[in-house]
């Protein structure tokens, strides 16, 4: 039974990196267009940033939003929601952090740095649960309204930041910077290392993985929500209201979302900005699916992810091809583990392939 | 053009997929004008060796001969070719066309821009003339009856060649009737000059209609030969491997007590048209209720509502004289409710939850497997082992999800769940469907237990034997009503098949 469980796990392994390698060998085409020599533009996308300090550091700057994106992904598409929706609930999770750090009386940052967390977890808990219970009560299609929601979430956090919301000395000095004022330094979360941006939101986000873990597989709401998740007609034969798990589903994707706002606020930016987010909801939805949709499985898959940004970044000063390019791979790469998803999850595939290994040379079907 | 398949032989055909041996060294004959029924449990190799046939597996091992010439069947189109036809146990067909429309769908047009009607209905005419096969090639499929829809899924066949043809189960969705005028069908088909291989594991179908059988188990053919040279008991055995008897209910005094009780019960069926209309039932402890009716009378409507899976529009339903209709499935399922559902593997079950999590389905939430929200995984363990050991489900592990075990198993998971929770009434829906023998045997005696301890028991099926041999009383459902309650022992065949049909001496409905 042992062995059987590890020549299935190698398999999965095996069949995952073959796609990652095609989905490479394809971005070597996209290097080559782009009159690069593919082979310096992937050592030092993968090597350069683990040569300095430097590098790991942002590596694991990086790997923190994504990771706590992911987690909220894994909820979501493990309920069986596909949120494409990262992008605004970081935004709207940032907002609801900057007003607590900038507006609300000072206090002590053990105090307020959880009152910042938690306000962005339900700024963000509220923009999915927007989706949630549109998706849960009126039966609208959570891909659209997410994706719709993104461009609302943006809209707004560009007004407030401003507006409403812009530093004071920026309109004073005519400077006119979109952007807010500074956050007072005693609530920036804490340098793990001099001289580098590296900050504890990573630890932070483990943390939380090992959370979502423990709340997924071992408590009875987990339970609910993956037995919503997979199959929504047993879960009401079960007498789970299903509605209210899609709901609480979202609510947890955009909280977690939203706490990469903060992390991002509270430790790198110290002010909210234009592009605050860099993405991160969007590439969280390929760490969360490279992770296997499982919060343990995301941690790994951010520090690579983030790896490949710092790299992508790294990269583009080596070989003089734009960052841009590794949006396309992170493309190639999505379609690469969604498709190898197919041969892990469906049986006769699977055969097919383990027949490509075990079928002897001598025998053809079409002998004679 | 297709071959006239004159005789076809299997000679030691052999199939390995990962982990098992699914044909194992066959050899089969078979004759033009012959019949030959293809007998065994789930898993004994049936669907293999006709899918090996019909050119969608390559054997590893043997060949198959037509007409004395080895051949290669490496594509269905390669099979069609040849003259084999295949009626699958759901229909290919599509709904919104017509019947000529269906079959043109498979047949060579010469032109590019239209459908040569003509030449279409030609053939159709000409093969239902041929064969007898009755049937409106400009209706719509939808419009069909499942009985007829299966006539069409033959002249297709036909249309294309076909000589020989293969029926994977293709008595599951009839009426007892239609399956009769199937077998007719059949045999004048072959009078004809059609070769057919009949799968089923519904023997007194196989004797009334075949004149060869082959029964295989474990992937090897353990008999090869004349329909009429063993009784339906020997070929059970044959197939089981040990000799199998169904339980059949023993006398009970009925108990006056009602415990389910539904009250002009009207409800919606998905396509939001009439499922359920007025309809009146009550079930007493300790007894099983049949309810027989051709599948799409409202059945699986009335079980959700029930179950609180489906809004009732119109009337009650009580349980204990409390009434439950519209409640939430849990509080239907905390007053003492279980429920056996038709589709084991999406409903009963969430497939790829483990054993153990789906023994707990529906008490993963009790205190003593779950402490302040956090699942008790030791405990939960410690009884999903008991579970299946007393239930004699087969699987690796606990561990193992529900999808990768066989029907039987699957459907074992559920009754161990269901009937360890204890509950006042048990609701059956067709429970015994697609399993073989030893596991139908196992879920009789589980039924059978269930009300010998006062379980109030609904048994939905479309198997008058299942039905006779469970039952106390049967009930007859049509078009959403029950048109009539027949003691069981007092039931006949004939006349539980007339009002499955809606024919009823009173032609209208009992109160």
């Amino acid at each position: 039974m042992k062995h059987k469980q590890f020549s299935s796990l190698a398999f999965n392994i095996g069949i995952t990196a073959f796609s990652l390698f095609i989905a490479l060998l394809i971005g070597a085409v996209l290097f080559m267009i782009a009159g690069a020599n593919p082979f310096t533009a992937y050592a030092v996308m993968f090597t350069a940033p683990l040569q300095d300090v430097f590098g790991i550091t942002e590596m694991f700057v990086r790997a923190a939003p994504l990771l706590l994106v992911a987690l909220g992904i894994s909820i979501s598409f493990r309920s069986g929601i596909l949120n494409i929706g990262g992008e605004g609930q970081i935004l709207i999770g940032a907002i609801f952090g900057l007003v607590v750090a900038l507006y609300f009386p000072k206090m002590h940052w053990s105090l307020m740095i959880p009152l910042v967390f938690l306000a962005s977890f339900l700024g963000g808990a509220l923009w999915g649960g927007i989706a949630g219970w549109m998706k849960a009560y009126l039966n609208v299609n959570e891909i659209l309204s997410t994706v719709m929601l993104n461009y609302v979430a943006i809209q707004i956090y560009n007004f407030l930041i401003r507006g409403p919301m812009m530093d004071k000395n920026e309109v004073v000095y005519g400077t006119g910077a979109s952007q807010t004022a500074r956050i007072a330094r005693e609530y920036w979360l804490t340098k793990l290392i001099p001289g580098a941006r590296m900050h504890t939101g990573m630890i932070f986000a483990v943390v939380m993985a090992v959370i979502v873990f423990f709340f997924l597989w071992k408590t009875i709401y987990g339970y609910r929500m993956r037995a919503v998740g997979v199959e929504v007609k047993a879960a009401r034969y079960a007498g789970i209201n299903t509605k209210w798990y899609l709901l609480l589903a979202m609510i947890f994707a955009g909280g977690f979302a939203g706490l990469a706002g903060s992390v991002e606020v509270l430790g790198v930016h110290h002010m909210g900005l234009e592009s605050i987010s860099a993405g991160y909801g969007f590439s969280g939805i390929v760490v969360a699916l490279f992770g296997g949709l499982h919060p343990l499985g995301a941690i790994p898959a951010s520090i690579v992810f983030g790896l490949l940004i710092v790299g992508a970044d790294m990269m583009q000063r080596a070989v003089q091809v734009p960052a841009y390019i590794i949006l396309a791979i992170q493309g190639l790469i999505i379609l690469a583990i969604v498709s190898s998803n197919v041969f892990i999850t469906k049986k006769s595939m699977k055969v097919k392939v383990l027949n490509l290994f075990r079928k002897p040379a001598g025998r053809s079907p079409h002998a004679q | 053009m297709s071959l006239d398949i004159q005789n076809l032989e299997f000679r030691s055909i052999s199939k390995r997929f990962p982990g098992v041996l699914a044909c194992d060294n066959v050899n089969l004959k078979l004759r033009k004008g012959e019949i030959l029924a293809l007998l065994g449990e789930n898993g004994a190799g049936k669907t293999t060796l006709m899918n090996i046939l019909y050119g969608l597996y390559q054997p590893d091992e043997g060949e198959i001969l037509i007409n004395g010439r080895q051949v290669s069947i490496d594509s269905p189109q390669k099979a069609g070719e040849m003259g084999i036809g295949m009626v699958h146990q759901h229909f290919m067909l599509v709904p919104n066309l017509t019947v000529k429309e269906n079959v043109a769908l498979c047949m060579y047009n010469d032109s590019f821009f239209e459908l040569d009607h003509k030449a279409v209905n030609a053939k159709i005419r000409e093969i239902s003339e041929r064969h007898t096969i009755k049937i409106d090639p400009d209706s719509y499929i939808w419009k069909l009856s499942v009985g007829e829809q299966q006539r069409v899924e033959l002249i297709k066949s036909l249309s294309l060649g076909a000589n020989l043809l293969i029926l994977d189960e293709p008595t599951a969705v009839l009426t007892p009737q239609e399956t009769e005028e199937l077998i007719n069908l059949l045999k004048e088909m072959a009078a004809g000059g059609c070769s057919i291989i009949f799968i089923s594991h519904k023997l007194n179908e196989v004797k009334a209609v075949s004149n060869l059988i082959a029964v295989l188990r474990d992937g090897r053919l353990v008999y090869h030969g004349n329909t009429n040279d063993h009784s339906t008991d020997e070929l059970a055995t044959l197939m089981a491997g040990r000799s199998i008897s169904l339980p059949v209910a023993k006398e009970k005094q009925p108990s006056d007590e009602i415990v389910l009780e539904l009250q002009n019960v009207s409800a919606m069926s998905d396509r939001d048209t009439p499922a359920l209309n007025k309809l009146n039932l009550s079930i007493h402890r300790g007894e099983i209720l049949g309810l027989a009716g051709v599948s799409g009378n409202g059945q699986t409507e009335l079980a959700e509502v029930i179950n609180g899976l489906r809004e009732v529009t119109e009337g009650k339903i009580l349980l204990d004289n409390e009434e439950i209709s519209n409640r939430s499935p849990q509080k239907i399922i905390n007053k003492g409710m279980g429920y056996i559902p038709a589709d084991r593997l999406h409903e009963g079950t969430v497939s790829s939850f483990s054993v153990k999590e789906n023994i707990i389905l529906k008490d993963y939430a009790n205190p003593s497997f779950s402490k302040a929200t956090f699942l008790l995984n030791k405990t939960i363990s410690d009884y999903s082992e008991e579970l299946v050991s007393k239930f004699n489900i087969k699987t690796p592990g606990i561990e193992t999800t529900c999808a990768s075990l066989s029907g039987g198993n699957i459907q074992k998971v559920i009754l161990s769940r269901e009937i360890t929770r204890n509950p006042k009434v048990l609701v059956a829906v067709y429970p015994t469907r697609g399993l073989d023998l030893g596991a139908a045997e196992f879920v009789h005696s589980k039924l059978l237990e269930a009300r010998d301890n006062d379980k109030a028991v609904l048994l939905v099926s479309e198997e008058l034997e299942e039905l006779m041999n469970l039952s106390d009383r049967i009930a007859v459902i049509y078009e959403g009503k029950i048109l009539k309650i027949i003691p069981a022992k007092e039931a006949e065949k004939s006349e539980l098949g007339l009002l499955m049909a809606g024919v009823h001496n009173e032609a209208q409905a009992i109160q």
